[in-house]
């Protein structure tokens, strides 16, 4: 796994503490403990209604396809490799969307609206990943 | 409670400043300017100091692009010794447009006499905006939030990020690629008719762009606009001090800024289409006084060609989702509907990161525009696009 060479996010703060539950197998957003509003990304306040209060709140995993782009060209050097590469936003059950890649589906066969659920990928011995799979 | 003077749509600024002088250096990709990003931008400036009749000592305003950082060297070298007031709005493309509502409002407020405002970068021959992400992520959009939840996956640089939204209004309102492509080839024959611009005497067909490699699925190669080196600036006055000036004036008559919401992440956004611009035309539009309809041309932020009909959408010019048809058919060329971007756009003449769209509008309500010029132009929208979709639009008249 040390081989690794993508970037990868800084595991600093709340955003150390999303992809910690990553790590755990676990895909978990803020929900507010006051409204109930699930936000993505991590912020310290609610935006719906302000509050401080919430928790890191389990999601089921799945969700649709809702819009993506298939990279031909890489403009950062560390994909000039991994073309072509669909980054892929997926909308949650719980509203909430992620920008992530399917580990099942070539770019070419993508499809709006198609069902996925979450994958895990541990990409280093500290970062694992969000991934999904079209079901 | 007393009323608020300024409230949202009143008309406080409209009229009340004009622009008195542009300046533009030419623009280049190989072998780059051979001037540092302050270098150009001043060339520009002495540029736009001499359209418009005025010395360097009569700047008492300076709003600088973010890659000027401070003002402080720009007034040093320009001399201006009498600076009253300098700031920098943070909206990446669509800041030099933002510039100019700043602009009216310190003149109008009388904060200022004559505000000068630069842009210009090496952006073919210095950093290039692409890499970005993986050299600065303090630069890019969204910052950390595209470090830690975009970057990861691929997602890494402007047409990426764009990518994804017109995708999604191709999928809900059945945008074509031929429809993209209209856009691109406006652009391309819009510079055919004017040799500043460096894909002059290149002309376009819609089978080239068809053929174009893609760089990000749905945008190919000429729906990206190009990367350059250059540098454009502008000088805003009071309506009466424009009188005793030499060039004539162009009017302010309406101007707004606005954000998507968040702007700092392009992802969660509950209407994925509604970006900066959505909320400033409206207010522009009520402070001039005037409808969409009633514009003669548009100089519309053309960094990707989707942005060109999302912009045409959300600004009024159509309804959301007939953009596709409108740029259709010659649409938006010299003598269609609307003609847009006469000089050729970011995607044809150059990237003047914007300001250049503010400078074609001058010359076209000067009417020096030759054989691109709209005849009888008297109204012309200019807009600006930055960033995760930040908006800014200015409303001018001759």
């Amino acid at each position: 796994m040390s081989d690794y060479t993508k970037p990868l996010p800084e595991m600093e703060g709340l955003t150390g503490e999303f992809y910690d539950f990553c790590k755990q197998g676990e895909l978990r957003f803020q929900q507010c403990a006051d409204c109930g509003e699930f936000r993505h990304v991590p912020r310290e306040v609610c935006a719906h209604c302000n509050s401080f209060d919430w928790q890191w709140a389990a999601s089921s995993g799945r969700g649709r396809v809702y819009t993506w782009t298939v990279v031909e060209r890489a403009l950062h050097p560390d994909f000039m490799d991994a073309t072509p590469l669909a980054p892929v936003v997926v909308e949650l059950e719980e509203g909430v969307r992620l920008l992530t890649n399917l580990v099942n589906v070539a770019p070419q066969d993508l499809v709006m609206d198609m069902p996925v659920e979450v994958e895990f990928r541990a990409v280093t011995d500290t970062v694992t990943l969000p991934l999904f799979r079209a079901v | 409670m007393a009323a608020n003077p300024f409230r949202q749509g009143d008309n406080v600024l409209k009229d009340q400043a004009c622009i008195v002088g542009i300046g533009e250096t030419d623009y280049c990709r190989k072998p780059g300017s051979g001037l540092s990003e302050t270098g150009i931008q001043l060339k520009a400036a002495v540029a736009a100091l001499d359209d418009a009749g005025l010395q360097g000592s009569q700047i008492d305003a300076i709003l600088a692009f973010p890659n000027l950082n401070k003002s402080e060297a720009f007034a040093a070298s320009l001399g201006c010794d009498n600076l009253r007031f300098a700031a920098t709005i943070h909206m990446g493309g669509a800041s030099p447009v933002a510039s100019l509502r700043m602009a009216a409002m310190a003149v109008a407020a009388g904060a200022a006499d004559y505000v000068l405002v630069p842009a210009g970068w090496n952006g073919f021959s210095g950093a290039r905006v692409r890499e970005t992400s993986a050299t600065d992520v303090d630069s890019i959009p969204g910052g950390r939030i595209s470090r830690d939840y975009y970057t990861p996956f691929g997602l890494t640089a402007p047409p990426q990020w764009y990518a994804l939204m017109a995708r999604r209004h191709m999928h809900e309102y059945g945008t074509t690629h031929e429809q993209l492509g209209a856009v691109a080839l406006a652009m391309r024959k819009h510079a055919q008719l004017n040799p500043a611009a460096l894909m002059h005497g290149k002309p376009l067909s819609m089978a080239d762009y068809l053929a174009s490699p893609m760089i990000t699925d749905p945008y190919r190669l000429y729906d990206c606009c190009l990367e350059t080196d250059g540098a454009c600036a502008f000088i805003v006055t009071s309506v009466e001090r424009a009188r005793d000036l030499g060039k004539q004036p162009v009017y302010i008559m309406g101007a707004a800024a606005g954000q998507p919401y968040p702007a700092d992440e392009i992802v969660n956004r509950r209407d994925f289409h509604k970006i900066g611009l959505t909320i400033a035309a409206p207010e522009a539009f009520r402070m001039a006084g005037i409808e969409p309809g009633d514009v003669d041309f548009a100089n519309i932020y053309d960094c990707f060609t989707y942005e060109v009909i999302q912009q045409l959408e959300e600004a009024g010019f159509c309804q959301r989702g007939e953009g596709g048809a409108f740029v259709e058919d010659g649409g938006i060329e010299l003598g269609g509907r609307l003609p847009v971007n006469t000089h050729g756009g970011l995607l044809s003449h150059a990237h003047s990161l914007g300001l250049g769209h503010i400078a074609e509008a001058v010359r076209q309500l000067r009417g020096e525009c030759g054989e691109r010029q709209v005849k009888d132009a008297e109204i012309g929208v200019v807009t600006g696009w930055g960033d995760f979709g930040d908006g800014s639009i200015a409303i001018l008249r001759r």
